[in-house]
């Protein structure tokens, strides 16, 4: 039996590791597929403390994450569609259109 | 069950090691197939948390959809351009302190609220026949946050299409 706090320190560890990559990198889908990694981190916490408690309420709230993160990566990959179409570029320093 | 503890510490190494190398690498292909990696290893610890239902859904809906829609982007914008930039920002190494920052601060919450926060961390729970319960809870108590999120991707499909499209 593996105690809830091991899980608790794998989230943590993906979680920073996403928000690194969120922070630091230039390609906007890997922005993204940081920001995927950062769902995922918080499904694993709710998960475990579904199992701690006994209830299933911790995993219908990841079902509803996923439902997020199935939208926000439809949503957000048009968006990178359409930028490269209009741009030619990936770059998140290059999007800077609202600037002036 | 010295076998749950090793096949949860394998699932771990396995995430966070393709986590770093998903963030760290050049080529984007590269980045989302360890992302691929990474969300099967968690699909295995949803697995150890008898949590049987998430672990397919993560496996089809997660690695079999959403991926699949991020490689079909890959291919779709031109990649060799972007192969030749430098992958990093300019204030990467401040992003990068505030983010260790961040997951130290994380550390320190857990590490102190450990002994009030899981009085009953050792207890083993049994929850049988998983699917059913969920969907128990999904169409009985959470019906109307399902309805919400059903909107929610009727939305997110409009809006995808709309972005995608050529001239709108």
């Amino acid at each position: 039996m593996v105690p809830v706090d091991q899980y608790l320190w794998l989230s943590l560890a993906l979680f920073t590791i996403g928000v690194i990559g969120v922070l630091t990198r230039r390609n906007v889908i890997i922005i993204l597929m940081s920001i995927e990694l950062i769902l995922n981190a918080v499904n694993i916490n709710l998960v475990a403390f579904s199992h701690m408690f006994g209830t299933v309420d911790g995993q219908v709230f990841a079902i509803f994450v996923i439902t997020d993160a199935a939208a926000e990566a439809a949503v957000g990959l048009g968006i990178i569609l359409a930028f490269f179409r209009n741009r030619e570029t990936l770059l998140a320093d290059e999007m800077d259109m609202l600037k002036w | 069950m010295v076998l749950n503890s090793i096949l949860f510490y394998f699932f771990a190494a396995l995430a966070v090691g393709s986590a770093i190398l998903m963030v760290t690498r050049r080529n984007v292909v590269h980045g989302a197939v360890y992302l691929i990696t990474t969300l099967l290893a968690t699909a295995g610890v949803f697995l150890l948390l008898q949590a049987e239902f998430l672990f397919i859904v993560q496996v089809i809906l997660y690695v079999g959809g959403i991926m699949v829609l991020f490689i079909f982007v890959i291919m779709l914008v031109n990649l060799d351009i972007s192969l030749l930039q430098y992958q990093f920002n300019r204030q990467r190494f401040v992003a990068a302190v505030l983010a260790l920052a961040l997951g130290a601060q994380i550390f320190l919450a857990i590490k102190m609220g450990q002994k009030s926060l899981f009085p009953q961390a050792s207890v083993p729970e049994i929850l049988p026949k998983n699917t059913e319960a969920v969907a128990d809870a999904l169409f009985g108590h959470f019906m109307l946050p399902f309805e919400i999120a059903s909107i929610l991707l009727l939305v997110a499909m409009i809006g995808a299409v709309v972005m995608a499209k050529r001239r709108v």
